[in-house]
């Protein structure tokens, strides 16, 4: 500030020149990561709320009351470590007593080092009369005079499955408050295959891979499960004797509906759901050749979008329009991904080379997600890893690194993760990460589940 | 770039010619792999103490006959002991011990993998099948000695596909030319054409890629004569592979379009 003006301009042009060099060497992976982390919103390290979830404070006698407190705190801490937002505060660093009501805590604690915690997360749970009810509240660490951020009270049946729905209801409250106005995903569900019984079929499972079960059997091979936006109808590929057909599973009614249009003739596969779910779009080689093809949900109105030799499959819809979709095409040779309008016009290929696979859709209409793998051939054994691409920009970045071979890419509704179907080995696993590829988790590990799909809110 | 006459034919034609030989050579070779086996196994075991804390599992997998023709039954059975999960592959997740029946179609190394706390082992089988006897070595006449279904299998017989693609190699025209005779010879039969491919890439494109193959193949048949509402398609991409193994002779056996009696 001192320094006088001439001096300043005369030391400019070595500092500017040192700039260029550091942008341009070190500090370039960094900036490429940027617009994944903006597109995404995913803040940056230093940029994440530093938060602190307290454990719940037991109230009453009842015998159950610390394993649903256990269940509780876990679920808690993990879905705030999932969201991808928050920095949070090493349970180690909680102050001695535990708060379990707003009059219990002491903020200035939770403010001070170590915990240096800016929000904090608490609350009361007990077990009585096989209720089990939960009081939670946010408190600013920084605002004594007016520190409420959130007060809510949670109740339901008392058990381990309740207790982790209710903290994960108590965690996506906390996260539409301080997340920038997006939802959390906690009380989302992944649709996958699994074939650990025996044959494939359609299975599910919470967003943290909790509470695995069957959803569909039926009878025969299934692949490709998709479910509606309002997560009530189920769409999925089926080999039976006539060959593969997309079929429908509704889960409120609790059997299969009817879709006759993706049962007549030829290969039926990959469905995929509007955002409005009013429409289905799927590949279908019943002209002879494998196609991109397009239905209402109750199956009138077929059409065929696309008309090239080779095989068309694996569309998407953009969630944000439904105007326009993405697919894999061999048309070229190699599978690439492409783009094109809802009427088959506007062809774009986006990837300039590879094997490309698997694309999926993030909600707000700015990004790809796929499998690609940029070195494949006979005696080039590259990677198959999960990409993100920019389509205005058509910049990408690799997410998954040096670890098995990694496909069937689905972003989760707030469009900060994305779960994907990791090889190694021979056993095939379901993870989950953030968008930036980091926070990779494992979810199941049976060996023997695939394709995953994320539900939509 | 790729081995254009396919591993199977190969097998075949050696099968016609000296199949005794072939016999006594597996049996040798059965008998080197088993005096191997017994030789290898103390070493590792003496050089690694046993652990501590869990025992590693053991495992035993047998496949009953371990030579068969193409159509027979062969009975894997396996046991094992301190294992948490057993699977085989491309049976998937099995009792600890247990017997099961499988008809191979071609020939297949069984591998059972036991992983428990201490550890994992694995244990294979090899089951050689051979093709049926072959019609062009039979006369028309005595066609009655072969049931119809393996007098199709000789005639009729599975086309390979180089990587990644499903254009049928031009050496394999003369075996669509020789199906497709057989086919305008009985038109009493319908054909279910299999599309295949190899382990590689997504399920979903596989699935097309094969659907494509399957098609292909069909696309010459019918410009040989057959009526196009004999031959039905499906694919079945990498979901039921021939060949389990990871290795190029393995993708070549499942880059295929197969050939069966559509019943």
């Amino acid at each position: 500030m001192s320094v006088p003006r001439p001096a300043r301009r005369f030391s400019a042009l070595p500092v500017f020149a040192l700039l260029a060099l550091l942008l341009s060497a070190g500090l370039m992976p960094l900036r490429a990561q940027d617009w994944v982390h903006i597109g995404s919103n995913i803040p940056d390290g230093s940029q994440r709320i530093r938060l602190a979830a307290a454990d719940m404070k037991p109230v009453g006698t009842d015998p159950q009351t610390p394993i649903l407190k256990a269940t509780f705190d876990a679920t808690l801490f993990n879905d705030l470590s999932n969201a991808g937002i928050f920095d949070m505060v090493s349970k180690s660093m909680a102050p001695p007593v535990t708060p379990g009501s707003p009059q219990e805590i002491n903020l200035a604690q939770w403010a001070a080092a170590p915990a240096n915690a800016a929000m904090v997360a608490f609350g009361a749970l007990s077990a009585s009369n096989g209720r089990l009810v939960v009081y939670g509240w946010v408190y600013d660490a920084h605002n004594a005079a007016s520190p409420q951020v959130l007060g809510k009270q949670y109740t339901d049946v008392a058990n381990p499955d309740m207790a982790r729905t209710l903290a994960h209801k108590f965690a996506d409250d906390i996260i539409a408050r301080l997340g920038g106005g997006i939802d959390g995903i906690a009380e989302t569900k992944l649709y996958f295959v699994s074939a650990r019984n025996g044959s494939k079929q359609i299975w599910a499972m919470d967003y943290d891979g909790q509470n695995q079960h069957e959803v569909v059997n039926s009878g025969t091979l299934s692949l490709s499960p998709r479910i509606s936006p309002d997560n009530s109808t189920l769409a999925f590929a089926t080999l039976g004797r006539q060959g593969w057909a997309i079929r429908m599973y509704s889960l409120n009614l609790g059997r299969m509906i009817a879709f006759p249009a993706g049962s007549t003739g030829g290969s039926n596969l990959s469905p995929a759901w509007s955002a409005d779910g009013n429409r289905v779009a799927f590949s279908s080689s019943r002209s002879g050749d494998p196609e991109i093809w397009v239905a209402d949900s109750n199956g009138g109105n077929l059409r065929k979008l696309t008309a090239f030799r080779g095989p068309d499959v694996s569309p998407v819809w953009n969630p944000r329009t439904s105007a326009q979709i993405a697919w894999v095409s061999g048309r070229t040779g190699l599978p690439q991904i492409y783009i094109m309008d809802t009427d088959g016009g506007n062809i774009q290929r986006m990837t300039d080379g590879g094997y490309a696979i698997s694309p999926s859709w993030s909600p707000n209409g700015q990004f790809l997600a796929f499998s690609w793998n940029r070195k494949y051939g006979p005696g080039a054994p590259g990677g198959q890893d999960i990409y993100v691409m920019d389509i205005a920009s058509l910049r990408w970045i690799q997410l998954t690194h040096d670890a098995g071979s990694n496909d069937f890419p689905s972003w989760s509704p707030d469009g900060r993760h994305l779960v994907f179907e990791r090889a190694i080995g021979g056993r095939t696993a379901i993870w989950s990460m953030l968008a930036d590829g980091t926070q990779q988790q494992q979810l199941t590990h049976t060996g023997r589940d695939f394709m995953p799909n994320w539900s939509w809110k | 770039m790729e081995n254009h006459q396919n591993p199977l034919q190969q097998r075949r034609s050696k099968t016609l010619i000296t199949r005794k030989h072939v016999v006594s050579i597996l049996v040798c070779a059965a008998a080197l792999t088993i005096l191997a086996g017994c030789k290898k196994k103390p070493a590792p075991q003496a050089a690694t103490p046993p652990p501590v804390t869990a025992p590693s599992p053991t495992a035993q997998l047998t496949a009953t006959p371990t030579t068969i023709t193409a159509g027979d039954q062969v009975v894997l059975s396996w046991r094992t002991v301190d294992a948490t999960s057993v699977s085989i592959d491309g049976i998937g997740d099995v009792p600890s011990s247990g017997v099961k029946t499988v008809t191979p179609t071609a020939s297949t190394t069984y591998h059972l993998t036991a992983r428990g706390d201490g550890g994992s082992t694995d244990a294979t089988a090899r089951v050689t099948v051979n093709a049926p006897q072959m019609a062009v070595a039979v006369p028309q006449d005595n066609s009655n000695t072969m049931t119809a279904e393996q007098m199709f299998k000789a005639n009729v017989q599975d086309v390979f596909f180089d990587y990644d693609s499903y254009d049928v190699r031009s050496t394999d025209d003369a075996v669509l030319s020789k199906a497709a005779a057989y086919l305008a010879a009985h038109p009493e039969i319908k054909v279910l054409i299999g599309g295949y491919c190899d382990e590689r890439g997504s399920n979903e494109y596989n699935l097309t890629l094969g659907e494509s193959r399957a098609n292909s193949a069909k696309k010459l048949l019918v410009q040989d004569g057959i009526a196009p509402d004999r031959l039905r398609v499906v694919s079945y991409g990498k979901e039921k592979p021939f060949c389990t193994e990871s290795t190029e002779e393995c993708w070549q056996q499942n880059r295929r379009a197969g050939f069966s009696i559509d019943q």
